[in-house]
């Protein structure tokens, strides 16, 4: 298959990792020297150190963007994630003494590989790469997200699916004594999603299991997530413990919870409004409190990469 | 100092206040004195303003109820102040949306007021509170007589747009919006139970 280059990236553009991460470094200290200032909520705090490894051998990728990423703080503490509740702020609450490890992810369903495989196992056949993603959610904000991934295509061709697997799906873990927002109903769990093998094995599609070259905060979806950028965020289903192949499109949550508003595809699309709200423009977090919303793009920006998957799909109709 | 007394000179200053508050918080976590606004400054303070905009009426609508219960005839001399802060946090809601949220944009605004229903509402909302808060002042209460408490009877319309705008902006977990539409059953249960009994 061709694999286009994105085209919003020169390589005069790309920050080395180290300095990088020297300037990530001077941001976080300057910001947490400037919180303790104002006592309680200083930054440090965020995520604790203990929980905060670096990532080794982590590649740089000409898929990222060259946009400035949002703070550590900003990607930690404005999150969906209904497992820990349903407020922006509550998985970066509840979530800081979830605990994950150990962690299995079972793969079945039509692939000739199959079987149970601890975290570790799971991901050491694959490099890790820095993507630095545009982040669109369906509640019209957006960020820039520097994640730590594994390509997904290079993990579905791994587990060698049939030529009857037409769909992958994922599962979150669905443990109610480690997740307090399991024990409402706010959505069928366990949060399921899925994507076409194609959408699978787009070169933009991710596993992330770091986000700032760090290992993965909780909150974010700990220790394994999906990124698929040219969709909606609730397509990034987090804290997977199951990858399945299927032949028929597999339910998803957000769909099955309101099928008029959230379609199985979920492809950013500025023309094609939510029901309740209009989708053409987007808040950028961290903009700050005066800045006026952006025009949000087709495909999230990424229609170079994924246009040709949906071709012959009325978009209106698959939203 | 008799009980008039007491409401005018130290009841009503400190309810003010107290009524002021959420609104000073919001500033002062904007500079981050107090607290912070979060990732999403510009929700934030639509969130709070609306949510505050929400009580207010609840708490206004809660005077009668609780002045028949307790026979303190005193309460409805805070009436006016609530109502009107009840109209003080909507507005505040609204030009929240209008200027940092939609950024005075006036296509966006036309079509979001045109095309989304809980929008619509909302907006129906404000217009009657207008009605409500320019004609709270006792001249114009005199000047409309009868009418005054037929246009203020609008209180419960207003009180059922809120909650039904909230309702239906919310994304899955109605929660909130089902707590305010259970006490304000009970505020609308109570008048209409107390007026079948008569």
């Amino acid at each position: 298959m061709l694999i286009k280059k994105p085209a919003d990236i020169r390589p005069s553009e790309i920050t080395s990792q180290s300095n990088y991460c020297n300037r990530r470094d001077f941001l976080r200290a300057g910001a947490i020297a400037g919180g303790s200032l104002l006592g309680a909520n200083a930054l440090g705090a965020v995520v604790p150190d203990a929980r905060r490894a670096k990532l080794a051998d982590v590649r740089a990728s000409e898929f990222s963007t060259d946009e400035t990423p949002n703070s550590y703080e900003d990607i930690t503490t404005y999150n969906n994630y209904y497992e820990f509740g349903t407020g922006k702020a509550d998985p970066f609450e509840n979530a800081q003494d979830f605990e994950p490890r150990p962690w299995t992810i079972t793969v079945d369903g039509h692939a000739e590989k199959k079987g149970t495989f601890d975290f570790d196992d799971f991901i050491k056949p694959f490099d890790l790469e820095e993507r630095i993603y545009r982040m669109r959610c369906v509640e019209a904000w957006s960020m820039v997200i520097p994640w730590v991934g594994i390509s997904l295509a290079e993990v579905v061709k791994h587990f060698k699916p049939t030529s009857k697997a037409k769909y992958v799906a994922f599962e979150t873990l669905n443990d109610r004594s480690r997740m307090p927002g399991l024990r409402r109903r706010s959505l069928d769990w366990p949060y399921r999603e899925g994507l076409t093998i194609a959408e699978a094995t787009n070169p933009l599609a991710i596993l992330a299991v770091g986000l700032y070259g760090e290992v993965l905060p909780n909150q974010n979806g700990a220790p394994i997530r999906l990124v698929v950028p040219w969709k909606y965020g609730f397509k990034g289903i987090k804290g997977i413990v199951r990858m399945r192949f299927t032949e028929r499109q597999p339910d998803c949550s957000w769909n099955m919870a309101q099928p008029r508003e959230y379609g199985f595809y979920a492809n950013v699309n500025p023309d094609v409004d939510h029901p309740r709200w209009s989708q053409a423009r987007e808040r950028r977090i961290g903009a700050g409190l005066f800045a006026s919303k952006q025009p949000t793009l087709m495909f999230n920006g990424y229609g170079e990469q994924v246009a040709h998957l949906y071709k012959d799909l009325d978009l209106r109709r698959n939203y | 100092m008799d009980t008039l007394k007491t409401v005018r000179f130290v009841g009503k200053p400190v309810v003010f206040l107290l009524c002021l508050l959420p609104a000073a918080l919001v500033v002062t976590d904007a500079f981050e004195l107090t607290g912070r606004l979060g990732a999403n400054p510009v929700e934030e303070i639509l969130d709070r303003f609306g949510n505050w905009g929400l009580r207010m009426i609840m708490i206004t609508l809660a005077v009668t109820p609780l002045r028949r219960i307790t026979g303190w005839n005193w309460l409805a001399r805070f009436r006016r102040m609530l109502g009107l802060f009840a109209f003080f946090y909507v507005l505040m809601h609204f030009l929240t949306w209008l200027i940092l949220d939609q950024g005075v944009l006036l296509s966006a605004i036309l079509e979001d007021l045109t095309e989304r229903p809980f929008i619509t509402i909302g907006f129906a909302a404000l217009l009657l509170l207008i009605a409500l808060a320019a004609t709270s002042t006792g001249g114009m209460r005199r000047r409309l007589g009868r009418r005054w408490q037929v246009l203020h009877n609008a209180v419960y319309a207003i009180a059922l747009l809120g909650v039904w705008h909230y309702w239906w902006q919310v994304k899955k977990d109605i929660t909130e919006p089902l707590i305010y539409a259970a006490i304000l059953t009970v505020l609308l249960g109570a008048r209409l139970w107390w007026r079948w009994r008569r």
